[in-house]
């Protein structure tokens, strides 16, 4: 193929002329993006407005995508329950039969519990979700890992809640628009949950590594008692994110923590739900001091 | 410049002798196919790690590449811009990216007058590879994190796909001439 016809003008000023403006516009551009691209890495939140936007124009599109998603899902969840119906059969029977065992016991200790509770007058108020919403969208081609929520600030949303599924923490709220709002997921690098294991509470932080993965640190270092199969919750330290929520599966051990799966992936999740802060006022004292002074050099910190 | 741009593909397209394309077809749809690529991310998959070939880039690149001289030279500017707002990247990254690519893609027709699939696809390689390459880097930039490097696939899987989405381009490009308006 050869070059096209355009770009050899000729003797037309004209052409000339336009040819030239065309390359000083697009090198214009360059430098236009990298001005932009350095706002936006000093203020991550400069274009939040934009961004908003747009979330707000593709909306009906995301909407659309998600009823798609689950109806899928349906189609071949039924396809693969057909192809080993016999063999799951035998393992849910079995399955049950332990759980109705286990059921007991927990009707028992559930019971048991209640009493003790009452016992020591601790009124525990779950509290109230904000709003359910889809996931309508995310940003499947970035190294940054953000989802789209189909409700925003017209449903009460503010930034800074949490954002579950059923099966565990998906994220929370980074920026809002009227109907939609941008998810900050555990899987990016710059979300830090306060983490304790399940079993007995070994404090810990779960930092998201790009890739799917996430890493789990401990707090106190020395020798790593991780174990393949720990299951981590949220600990509530923070404020932000109330105690309990599973959020990670260590997978992985390693010297100094370990690598693992989310709990609960944010694809399989058809409905999420958003959840006030669980601290307003502890997050909100942290933002205050931070904002009175800045962070303090690494090397004091212990 | 609008006159070519119309004119250049209308003898592969046989139509009827009193017809001719629509002008806001034939003008706008590279630009809608690429704005809609952008808007990939609002499709039915919420991927927890990036393996997605950034569609956008790709569609920009495909319709460069089969018409040179459809998208003006600043068309990375407003592109770059709309995918920004949807891409997840610091906002600008795409900006640059978009308007780099455009020029650089001037710089290998300049240089390389006759063109074939193989150099066309390993131009298109090069450019995604450092497309998806800066990409990471800001975005790390922006988590204030060094992220592990996980474009790996990603950048696999867009080579790969690379001459499908020029073909999907191609058969957009038959579409963009269709023969709608009557003379």
């Amino acid at each position: 193929m050869a070059r096209s016809q355009d770009r050899r003008p000729g003797f037309s000023r004209r052409a000339q002329v336009g040819i030239f403006t065309g390359y000083v516009v697009a090198v214009a551009g360059v430098l236009l993006g990298a001005v932009l691209l350095v706002v936006s890495l000093l203020n991550p939140g400069a274009f939040a407005f934009a961004r908003a936007g747009a979330a707000e124009v593709a909306r009906p599109l995301g909407a659309a995508g998600a009823e798609s998603r689950v109806a899928s899902q349906g189609v071949f969840a039924a396809i693969g329950a057909y192809l080993n119906a016999g063999r799951q059969n035998a393992e849910l029977s079995r399955e049950v039969a332990a759980a109705r065992a286990n059921a007991v016991a927990m009707r028992a200790i559930e019971s048991e519990n209640r009493r003790l509770k009452a016992l020591l007058g601790i009124a525990e108020a779950a509290p109230r979700p904000v709003a359910a919403a889809r996931l309508i969208g995310s940003t499947s081609a970035s190294s940054r890992r953000f989802a789209v929520l189909s409700v925003g600030s017209r449903q009460g949303l503010v930034k800074g809640q949490p954002v579950r599924s059923g099966g565990g923490l998906i994220g929370r709220v980074v920026e809002i628009g009227p109907d939609t709002a941008r998810v900050l997921l555990v899987t990016d690098p710059d979300n830090v949950v306060p983490v304790r294991r399940a079993s007995d509470g070994l404090p810990g932080f779960v930092q998201g590594g790009a890739n799917g993965r996430i890493e789990i640190r401990l707090i106190n270092s020395g020798i790593n008692p991780l174990h393949k199969g720990d299951v981590f919750v949220t600990s509530g330290s923070g404020g932000i994110y109330p105690p309990g929520i599973p959020v990670a599966v260590a997978t992985q051990p390693h010297r100094d923590g370990a690598t693992g799966h989310l709990a609960s992936d944010p694809a399989d999740a058809d409905y999420v739900l958003v959840l006030p802060i669980y601290q307003p006022a502890a997050v909100a004292t942290l933002e205050a001091t931070q904002k009175a002074a800045p962070p303090p050099p690494e090397d004091d910190t212990p | 410049m609008s006159g070519t741009r119309l004119a250049s593909g209308s003898t592969r397209v046989r139509s009827p002798i009193n017809r001719a394309p629509s002008p806001l077809l034939a003008v706008g749809l590279p630009w809608v196919s690429i704005m809609l690529a952008a808007m990939a991310s609002f499709s039915p998959i919420i991927a927890s790690a990036p393996v997605l070939p950034p569609l956008s880039f790709m569609v920009l690149l495909a319709w460069r590449m089969l018409r040179p001289t459809l998208l003006p030279i600043w068309a990375g500017l407003p592109l770059g811009a709309w995918d920004d707002l949807y891409s997840g990247q610091p906002f600008g990254s795409g900006i640059v990216l978009f308007s780099g690519a455009m020029l650089a893609m001037e710089a290998i027709d300049a240089r390389f007058l006759w063109r074939g699939f193989a150099q066309d696809w390993l131009a298109g390689a090069a450019l995604l590879a450092a497309y998806l390459l800066l990409a990471a880097a800001f975005a790390g930039l922006a988590a204030g994190y060094p992220l592990p490097m996980t474009i790996g696939p990603q950048l696999l899987l867009a080579v790969v796909l690379f001459p499908p989405v020029t073909r999907l381009v191609a058969m957009l490009d038959r579409v963009r001439l269709l023969p709608l308006r009557r003379i």
